[in-house]
């Protein structure tokens, strides 16, 4: 069953439409990259899926419902999370309240169990828990910044860049937590990257974007091998 | 030294009541970004309400004073927020993503409004009440200057405290008040995770409002009589107010308006009465010049 199907989406901001009629589906269990360039539209239609901004034209499903036209808050509470651009934790909060407010959607009875559950993915976030989120460092703040999505339980999880300015240490745990929530969790989730190398070694399916459009699809490891892909996203993007 | 603390309680009762008015800007301002012009407007109503309530509460027989004051305040408070409610709604929502300069022009004409619907509704008289509370405690007998503090000041103190109290603890303790401080931070990340910004907004009206009405109280009962135009001073003090203290910033509002209240008793008992509203406004631009994001305030963006 398909968690999320995108069909003929376009969207933008201003005058500028970034999106010009993009298809994608995503289903259950999955996890599925998007590569591009920069520029190419990945975060817009991200940010689009969530109704901010809202979708020109073309329908947008979740979980078989139609989400084109809901007000962001209503979308995220029929279960779906994202950990946007630029991680925009909350920086004046502590770690704690940052991770309260990732569980703003669901019920109070499983809240110590989903913090005990991120703690464990990330124990350092266990140790700062009252310090000021601003004062985190980039790689902590991103881990804050998933485990907040992860505190709402979603059906899907929509990850935009998490590898961006992270050590190569840190990049292989991020990508091994996505895994696991994966596996572990039954999270589907719906990944854009500029690391396409191991973005589409992790994931089951994965689209290529350029201009707006999807410009390919395969499986993630038949995608790693086309020569297209080598010469526009691989070589020397290692 | 008696004259000198008779000014400090004089100043503290005054600040009490800017400070009240400016936790609505800064809040507002927080959240949405917007100067509301027309909070002065809000403080006036709930001036009206509060004195319209006390001559009802009078036809009626109820006498005793306490009991006639709770009954006042809880009125003015409920029907106050939802003037704060409407005018959100009404005004500010359908402009929300529209220039800033937009959202301004609109507060500055719903002050206008608001200040001619009330003219228009109680006339442009001034309206006397009979003092509620009188009396007080004096202290220093028989030195060279008796200090009062009267009973009223004693109840707006404490009141304010109170609210001030209750309210910290709402916004650092309570779930709306962190949708509050999120919206804060960042209103599109507040909605991707699941909070209603619209109505975080609303309830940040309704709240501001009803300080603001709490205040409108306060100036009716301290000084016996309102008019129409009493939100214009008073709105533009607190405003100050919240600019000094660091716009944005709820413990700053409070600081900015006993600061307010101190600077224009001082200035009026040491200095000339004329100029106690100069000495507040030049407050106003050397707070813009040297220190813009106010005592307790925070720079604008935090990146890291």
């Amino acid at each position: 069953m398909s968690v999320l199907r995108v069909e003929n989406l376009h969207a933008g901001y201003g005058h500028i439409e970034a999106l010009h009629g993009v298809d994608v589906e995503v289903a259950e269990g999955e996890i599925v990259a998007l590569i591009g360039a920069n520029g190419a539209g990945k975060s817009t239609l991200l940010m689009s899926i969530c109704g901010n901004p809202r979708a020109r034209q073309g329908r947008i499903e979740f979980l078989g419902e139609d989400i084109t036209r809901l007000p962001t808050h209503a979308i995220v509470r029929r279960g779906l999370a994202q950990s946007p651009e630029g991680r925009r934790i909350f920086p004046f909060m502590t770690v704690l309240e940052n991770l309260q407010m990732g569980a703003v959607t669901t019920q109070v009875q499983h809240f110590d169990e989903d913090l005990e559950r991120v703690f464990t993915l990330y124990p350092i976030l266990r140790e700062r828990r009252q310090q000021r989120a601003g004062t985190l460092s980039g790689g902590e703040q991103q881990m804050l910044a998933i485990g907040r999505a992860l505190m709402s339980r979603p059906r899907l999880l929509l990850l935009d860049e998490p590898s961006l300015g992270l050590a190569p240490l840190l990049v292989r745990q991020i990508f091994s937590v996505i895994r696991e929530i994966n596996e572990r969790d039954r999270v589907t989730v719906f990944l854009v990257e500029q690391n396409a190398y191991h973005a589409l070694r992790l994931a089951h399916r994965g689209y290529v974007m350029a201009n707006g459009k999807i410009v390919l699809s395969g499986e993630g490891r038949e995608l790693l091998e086309n020569e297209e892909i080598r010469k526009a996203y691989l070589e020397g993007g290692r | 030294m008696g004259y000198f603390l008779q000014q400090l309680i004089n100043g503290l009762a005054l600040g009490m009541i800017y400070g009240l008015i400016a936790i609505g800007y800064t809040m507002v301002y927080g959240i949405v970004g917007m100067i509301n012009f027309a909070h002065g407007e809000i403080f006036m109503i709930g001036a009206f309400i509060s004195i319209i309530t006390f001559l009802v509460l009078g036809l009626v027989g109820v006498g005793w004073v306490p009991l006639a004051l709770l009954i006042v305040l809880v009125a003015t408070m409920l029907l106050t927020s939802v003037y704060g409610w409407a005018l959100e709604r009404v005004a500010y929502r359908p402009l929300r993503g529209s220039p800033r300069l937009a959202a301004l022009i609109t507060a500055i004409g719903m002050s206008i409004f608001l200040q001619n619907y009330v003219q228009l509704l109680q006339g442009a008289r001034n309206k006397p009440l009979q003092p509620v509370i009188t009396g007080g405690a004096r202290f220093l007998e028989g030195g060279d200057f008796t200090v009062t503090l009267s009973y009223l000041q004693m109840l707006i103190i404490l009141v304010t405290i109170g609210l001030m109290v209750g309210f910290t603890m709402l916004i650092n303790r309570t779930a709306l008040g962190r949708a509050q401080r999120a919206c804060q931070q960042d209103l599109g990340m507040a909605a991707l995770v699941g909070i209603d910004v619209d109505r975080t907004i609303s309830l940040t009206f309704v709240m501001g409002a009803s300080l603001a009405s709490v205040a409108g109280l306060m100036f009716l009962l301290n000084y016996g009589v309102i008019d129409f135009y009493i939100g214009f001073l008073a709105g533009v003090k607190a405003f100050t107010a919240a600019v000094l203290g660091g716009i944005g910033s709820v413990p700053g509002a409070m600081l900015g308006g006993l600061l307010i209240g101190l600077i224009e008793a001082f200035w009026s008992a040491y200095f000339t009465v004329e100029y106690k509203d100069v000495a507040a406004f030049a407050i106003l631009v050397l707070v813009l010049i040297f220190r813009p994001t106010g005592l307790l305030g925070k720079p604008e963006v935090e990146k890291v």
